[in-house]
Parts: C-alpha cells; structure tokens; sequence
C-alpha cells in the first residue's frame, strides 16, 4: 500500500478524529469551539485531532480574529478513491480466471 | 473527480469459447465460484443472493446481490452491493467467428450516491471499511 494510503488510513482510523472529519464534510466550516461542543471531548483534544488531520491535508484552517475555522479538503482522499482503476484491475484479472475456467471446461 | 458523472468500468474480451460455454461459467455458482466467489446465484430474475469472500478487518467479506435482467447466452444484469453504495454489473456476449466477444461493465457512484459519499447521507466507517476491503483484495 502506497505511503499516501497509509497516512489516509491512520489518521482517518481514530473514530473520534473521523467524526470531526465527517462532520466538517457534512456540515462545512466549523470553529474549534463548535467541534469541540458536539464532539464529547475536550477542546485540546479536539484540536489535537484537527492537527493531525491537517498534517494529512484533510482539513484546512482560517484564522478570523481570535477564531480558528477548519473545512475539510475532500480532493485529499483521491488516492483512496480512484475507484476505476482498482475496479477495472479486479475485473482483468477475473477475467484471466474465467478464461483459465473455460480451457478446463468440458464442452 | 467529477461530481456528476457516473463512473463505470469496462472490461472486453475475445474469448475463443462460444457463448453457451462462457453462460455456464457465468451463471452456475460452482463454476463461478471458482473464477470469482463463494456465491448462491440463480440466474432468476428478483433473485437476490450474496458473493462471499473471507472476512477482512471491518468488512464481513459479503457483497448483496440481485438478479436484474438474464437473457441466456446474451446478457446477464444483477446489482452488487459493496463498497457501501449500489453498483450495477452487466455481462454481454456477443458471439464472433472465434468465439465470443464478452463485455463486463461495473456502473459506479451516480451523482447521488456521490453525496452521499461526501458525506451527507453516508456513513463514513462504512465507507472507510469498504475502501480498506477494497485496497485489501485487489491484487
């Protein structure tokens, strides 16, 4: 699995960072203090996980005044989604073992 | 990536059998599970069956199915439920001078489902899992 991948994984892995993650997908940008509100942890933690998130580019953050905003940067899960190309190396090589089952066929 | 499209791939194939032989691998569970899964396919309209893999971490290795169209020895529709959200698989054979030409198109994400996957609808560690079980077994 490429490094990109691994990243991806292990930070979207912690149920309580992905649903920080999730919910700034759903719901757009939040501050810390709106995460933190719904999150049942505390805010150094909620910050903590909003840092590792942005250490893998899947949030970003805007200062406004004293305020700290996160959204989420969904063009960051692209290596997990490149669906196509995954599916169509399933499918080749199925088809590689339909074409092995027909030669052992019997008419 | 786009969010309005629907993605599918496409898989196409000469294959010096003829179409007979080629339905017979394509729609009897003991010979598909031998090219494909673990199965319970009838080639029966509204039949719903599963395909089954070994488990992997977050995922119970069972994709759910249902027979959409069978024409025999011409097409073959069924949905395939994995990866969290509804795909389509459509098998076509066309018989040629050699053989058979065979065609497999796996529809994708509609638009809708799309959004889901952004997040409105959708659960991620559903979501996550099945990706995790996608980059597991791809070879």
């Amino acid at each position: 699995m490429p490094n990109a991948h691994n990243v991806l994984f292990r930070t979207l892995a912690d149920p309580t960072r992905r649903a920080i993650f999730e919910r700034l997908c759903r719901e757009g940008e939040q501050t810390v203090g709106a995460l933190t509100a719904q999150s049942g942890v505390s805010q150094p933690a909620v910050s903590k996980h909003l840092g590792i998130l942005k250490r893998a580019r899947l949030v970003r953050d805007r200062q406004d005044g004293r305020q700290t905003h996160y959204r989420a940067q969904l063009g960051a899960l692209a290596p997990l989604m490149d669906w196509t190309s995954r599916m169509t190396g399933f499918w080749q090589s199925r088809f590689d073992k339909l074409e092995d089952l027909l030669r052992r066929m019997d008419q | 990536m786009s969010e309005t499209e629907t993605r599918s791939v496409v898989v196409e194939r000469e294959i010096p059998f003829p179409p007979e032989k080629i339905w017979r691998a394509l729609t009897q569970p003991h010979l598909i599970e031998e090219w494909l899964m673990k199965n319970d396919f009838q080639p029966v309209v509204g039949h719903r069956f599963n395909f089954r893999r070994d488990p992997v971490p977050n995922w119970n290795g069972v994709i759910d199915c249902e027979v959409m169209s069978v024409e025999p020895n011409r097409t073959l529709t069924y949905t395939w439920g994995a990866f969290g959200v509804g795909s389509v698989i459509t098998w076509t054979l066309t018989p040629t001078a050699a053989g058979t030409h065979l065609r497999m198109e796996h529809s994708g994400f509609r638009p809708d489902q799309q959004q889901n996957y952004q997040g409105a609808k959708y659960g991620w560690q559903k979501f996550f899992a099945n990706l995790e079980q996608v980059l597991t077994r791809i070879d």
